[in-house]
């Protein structure tokens, strides 16, 4: 400790703080902001601005021989694809739970990593999935489908050919 | 021979001798000032004290499971450098290496499987070890800090786990860490409900900062394999040696009181203690806060670290390598297909001491995946400034109620576990039964945060029964232990695909 001469105060006591170490804190401060601005900024930096990612549409035939509520899975793809007398949609497979793939069944939809179960318009009946299978977007041009796995739209929208 | 020859040649048979000399100065460790010497001339022994109390040395004080994890680590430290020679971190990649090294590489398969198997130990024996130092109540003033040092390890050593389980990119790995990430953004299962998600999503956050794009890709592979060999691993040694700096400055070991009435008089050879006039005045001593230095009387019961304490660290260490070699010998780490993000497997399950937590979020992801563990962490950190406690302090259950407690501690927390479970196994949980029900209903409302609440009303009245926080705590932590024993026993042996209950794998569906 450095004792001012004259007086029984240490450099350390704030009230006693000389002119030339009130230069010095502000430089420390402005140090220390500087510093602290400089890290908020950095925060950014575990998240690109752009993305890698496979492309999510894809096109599909749809077979003639595809029954009511039967479902169609694209090899590769997370979405399972119908064709009712109202026309054609598609439900995301993936798990509203923890993203695992759920397979069509007879009933619906099962997931096979915690079991939960969702009837045929996506909606949750079992298990601890919190929300019901997004609907996607469909697009039709003649018998084939364009659909799109990051577009939702509301449960229940079908699309007809015009 | 010229007499400079003559010296030349007697230099060189000294060199050896000088070599280890200049490296370990103070001489051969024979008498009391030289085995002190060797501890505090050394870096790295000098994070132990001079002496050691005898009742630490004691196997039922420790167990040893401080530096059985301590080994352990060391073991994944030497193994993981290994492997990274040829390791690759980018997805198909990441896959061939490791089967390159499980077939091809001399001795890759043997060092895999060593690696695997000490990660293991590692998590065993830092869950025992804190278990130890829990029911010994070694927690207590002053060693409070260093209870939270240690639940700062524990996290690192489940994170180490964690990310090393992703990189070989096998399916076993991909949907393991599809699970972890979409638990770290399992908080939207409450902004959802709340319709927030748009303005305020921590969940999509954590899983963005986690896996460095929207899938488990090529991001989230060299993310997870960063914090495996750099981030975690550096953050480790910190904690790790302010932990073993800590013991010594809390004064050693935890013991009772009344320690000398118990041990009794040392048997056999005892080193003379301060036979010697000290050489130094210790004027460092002017400034170290503490009780008055016993002046004239060598510490009691203590003796010389070297050899004592040495010895049977090195015995611990030894024993924990031979566990780890044995186990690699007779196991191969597991190696599934390479990773298929449009099949998962099933069941697709975490590495075992998750699945209690997986047993849990299969009831409510965030509940079981975020909010159970928070509480955990948060309790188990309040637990030495809530007991304030002396009675009981560096024995095995001491305090209020001690061991007849923690038995009917341990017939609540196993009867609640299996009767909750029972209950969900038969008649499932409320969506079965009201399909409509809100979510944050579910969230709030399920086996995790009611087996929580059984546990925690049971605590509370443990603490006015005995009117004693130790009581409570030795209770909680005894239920917990339960709790997390049944669930992880039935997500490991009892769960099948689509996480449905069988008794046992023979029963699975064929596909
Ligand atoms: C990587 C993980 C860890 C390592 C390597 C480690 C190592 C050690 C070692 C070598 C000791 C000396 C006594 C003994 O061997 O038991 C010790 C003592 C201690 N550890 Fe840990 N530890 C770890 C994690 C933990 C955890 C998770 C906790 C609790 C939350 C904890 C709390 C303590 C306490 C309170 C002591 C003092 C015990 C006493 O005074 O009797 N440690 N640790
Ligand atoms: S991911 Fe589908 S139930 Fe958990």
């Amino acid at each position: 400790m450095t004792v001012i001469p004259g007086g029984s105060r240490s450099r350390l006591d704030p009230e006693a703080t000389p002119r030339r170490d009130w230069l010095g804190l502000t430089a420390l401060w402005s140090m220390v902001s500087a510093l602290s601005f400089g890290f908020l900024g950095a925060l950014r930096l575990p998240k690109a601005a752009v993305v890698a990612a496979p492309s999510k549409s894809f096109k599909i035939a749809i077979p003639e021989a595809l029954a009511a509520g039967e479902a169609l899975v694209p090899q590769g793809h997370a979405a399972a694809v119908f064709r009712d007398e109202e026309g054609v949609y598609a439900i995301s497979t993936i798990c509203t739970h923890l993203g695992c793939v759920v397979k069509p069944n007879a009933e619906g939809f099962e997931c096979p990593c915690h079991g939960s179960r969702f009837d045929k318009t996506g909606g949750v009946v079992k298990g601890p999935a919190p929300r019901a299978l997004p609907w996607l977007q469909v697009r039709l041009s003649g018998d084939e489908a364009q659909i799109d796995e990051g577009k939702t739209v509301p449960g229940g929208t079908k699309v007809k050919s015009a | 021979m010229t007499s400079a020859m003559t010296e030349f040649f007697g230099n060189l048979r000294a060199a050896p001798r000088r070599i280890l000399e200049a490296a370990f100065r103070g001489g051969a460790p024979t008498t009391d000032r030289t085995r002190s010497t060797f501890i505090f001339g050394n870096v790295f022994l000098h994070l132990h004290s001079v002496r050691v109390h005898r009742w630490t040395l004691r196997w039922p004080a420790t167990m040893g499971l401080g530096i059985a994890t301590t080994a352990a680590f060391l073991i994944t430290l030497v193994t993981g450098v290994l492997l990274m020679f040829y390791y690759k971190p980018y997805p198909e990649a990441a896959y061939q290496s490791i089967k390159d090294i499980h077939f091809v590489v001399p001795t890759g398969r043997f060092m895999r499987n060593i690696h695997r198997w000490a990660a293991n130990v590692m998590v065993v024996c830092v869950l025992l070890h804190m278990a130890r130092a829990f029911y010994t109540a070694s927690y207590r003033k002053p060693r409070e800090f260093n209870w939270l040092v240690g639940m700062g390890l524990l996290s690192l050593t489940l994170g180490l786990s964690f990310t090393g389980y992703l990189l070989p990119w096998d399916q076993l790995a991909y949907w393991a860490v599809t699970i972890g990430a979409n638990i770290a953004q399992s908080p939207r299962e409450i902004t959802d409900a709340l319709e927030i998600t748009e303005w305020f999503d921590p969940g999509g956050f954590q899983r963005a900062l986690l896996l460095g794009s929207e899938i488990v890709g090529e991001e989230a592979l060299i993310r997870f394999y960063l914090l495996h060999v750099m981030v975690l691993p550096l953050a480790l040694v910190f904690l790790m040696t302010i932990h073993f700096w800590r013991i010594r400055k809390d004064g050693g070991l935890a013991r009772p009181d009344d320690v000398d009435q118990r041990l009794g008089p040392p048997e056999g050879e005892v080193y003379p203690v301060f036979t010697q006039a000290p050489e130094k005045t210790y004027q460092l001593a002017a400034i170290v806060r503490g009780r008055t230095p016993a002046v004239g009387s060598g510490p009691e019961n203590t003796v010389p670290s070297m050899p004592h304490l040495f010895y049977a660290e090195l015995g611990v260490m030894m024993f924990t390598t031979l566990v780890c070699v044995a186990l690699a010998i007779v196991s191969d780490a597991p190696l599934k297909e390479l990773a298929n993000p449009s099949v998962p497997e099933n069941p697709a399950k975490a590495p075992w001491y998750f699945l209690g937590l997986q047993e849990l979020v299969s009831f409510s992801a965030f509940t079981g995946g975020i909010g159970i563990p928070a509480i955990v962490l948060l309790g188990l950190g309040l637990i030495p400034f809530l007991d304030r406690e002396s009675a009981g302090t560096g024995r095995w259950f001491g305090g209020p109620g001690g061991w007849p407690l923690v038995q009917r501690a341990l017939l609540v927390g196993f009867g609640a576990a299996l009767a909750v479970e029972a209950l969900v196994i038969r008649f499932g949980w409320i969506r079965e039964w009201f399909p409509a029900v809100g979510q944050l209903v579910v969230t709030a409302i399920n086996p995790g945060t009611i087996l929580t609440l059984i546990y925690g009303a049971y605590s509370v009245w443990l603490v006015k029964r005995h009117n004693s926080a130790r009581a409570g705590a030795l209770g909680l932590f005894t239920c917990f232990l339960c709790g997390f024993l049944v669930l992880t026993i039935i997500g490991t042996y009892f769960r099948g695909p689509n996480w449905v209950f069988y008794w046992s794998p023979a029963d699975w569906p064929k596909h």
